[in-house]
């Protein structure tokens, strides 16, 4: 049915929306006028912005390589799915689509997992952003969206 | 016949006047070092002339943010003169061989107060006009990864994986369809075959996709 296409493909938009502002957006910790990302940490006191970059340590050159490798792969399923829609034989299932997309959401938990725990508590009130939210959110969408594919058959 | 011709162009290229190109003089542009290890500063020089018995290398030290610098090492007469002076006493030593117009030395035990530029100076009579060359040290507590090598391998591993596996996904479909593979995994193919078409006779599953018109 059109209607599930349609949801599917929505619902795969959305997760790579919501990976890419994620890895992108500077604000995986914030607090007071402290604000962290994967690729830079910035300091403000309302009239200028300093950044320095943050890639001295390594495990935020990790956590940004996962990142990287998880939006690369969402996109990859986007075209897997889009070549697979027209050239799959009927009764196939999307296999190329649902492996990308579940490596990818892999990608996402590992890259979430190591910020979390490597993360240095050491500004007070500091706590996590928005965009560290959002990359735990699209990791269960992540694998919800490549079980579906796996489910998901092409009509005869 | 080629050795005289060999032997008459030495001849020739013995009697032109040296050409006027001066002595050039190589080192390194940085080094980077941990504290308390050894670093080696190389410098070599490249000169028309034959290396002469009176060629001499001296390496002198400027520390970051003074203007004076102070000489310490000397080569000349076939014999290396290290500081027993200054900053670096005994803990220089000289690693060079003058024969191949090589004057490195070595620096042991590294310490923070050992950054600055090493200016190396080489003549190899009667060529003696050049410009030294400097070598900047940078003593590190510990050695800092460059932004973006842990990030671009990672990526590049991944992604090369990757690749890998889709050639030789592709590799494999390739060599089953020219048969070069044994007979059984012909057999394997023909019965998914059969197996794909019973399951379209039987009730569709839950979620199905219509092709787009």
């Amino acid at each position: 049915m059109l209607l599930i296409l349609l949801g599917v493909l929505i619902l795969h938009l959305i997760i790579l929306i919501l990976l890419i502002v994620s890895t992108a957006a500077s604000a995986w910790t914030v607090g007071g006028n402290v604000s962290k990302d994967l690729w830079y940490n910035c300091l403000t006191n309302d009239v200028i912005y300093q950044c320095t970059p943050a890639s001295d340590e390594d495990w935020i050159q990790a956590v940004q390589a996962l990142m990287i490798l998880a939006v690369l792969f969402c996109f990859f399923s986007l075209v897997a799915f889009v070549f697979q829609l027209f050239k799959l034989v009927k009764g196939g299932r999307f296999f190329f689509t649902a492996i990308f997309q579940i490596l990818a959401s892999l990608f996402v938990m590992c890259g979430a997992i190591i910020y979390t725990v490597m993360r240095t508590d050491d500004l007070p009130g500091a706590q996590f952003g928005y965009a560290y939210v959002l990359a735990w959110v699209a990791f269960p969408l992540c694998l919800i969206s490549g079980l579906i594919y796996i489910v998901l058959r092409k009509k005869e | 016949m080629l050795t005289l011709v060999a032997l008459a162009s030495l001849l020739v290229l013995a009697t032109v006047p040296e050409p006027s190109q001066a002595i050039v003089i190589y080192t390194g542009w940085e080094r980077h070092a941990l504290v308390g290890t050894e670093v080696r500063l190389s410098c070599s020089f490249f000169s028309w002339r034959w290396t002469s018995e009176d060629v001499t290398f001296s390496w002198t030290y400027r520390p970051d943010g003074a203007r004076d610098s102070i000489s310490i090492f000397h080569y000349t007469g076939g014999v290396p003169y290290v500081d027993n002076k200054g900053p670096f006493r005994d803990r220089l030593e000289f690693v060079g061989d003058p024969g191949r117009r090589d004057g490195s030395i070595l620096l042991k035990n590294l310490e923070f107060s050992d950054n600055g530029t090493f200016t190396c100076d080489a003549k190899n009579p009667p060529d003696i006009v050049g410009r030294p060359s400097s070598v900047r040290l940078l003593v590190f507590e510990k050695v800092p990864i460059q932004a973006g090598v842990i990030t671009g391998s990672i990526i590049g591993a991944v992604l090369g994986l990757l690749l890998l596996i889709v050639v030789i996904y592709y590799l494999m479909r390739f060599l089953v369809a020219r048969r070069v593979f044994s007979l059984n995994v012909s057999k394997h193919g023909k019965k998914k075959k059969e197996g794909s078409q019973q399951r379209q006779l039987w009730t569709p599953p839950p979620l199905t996709l219509a092709p787009r018109p």
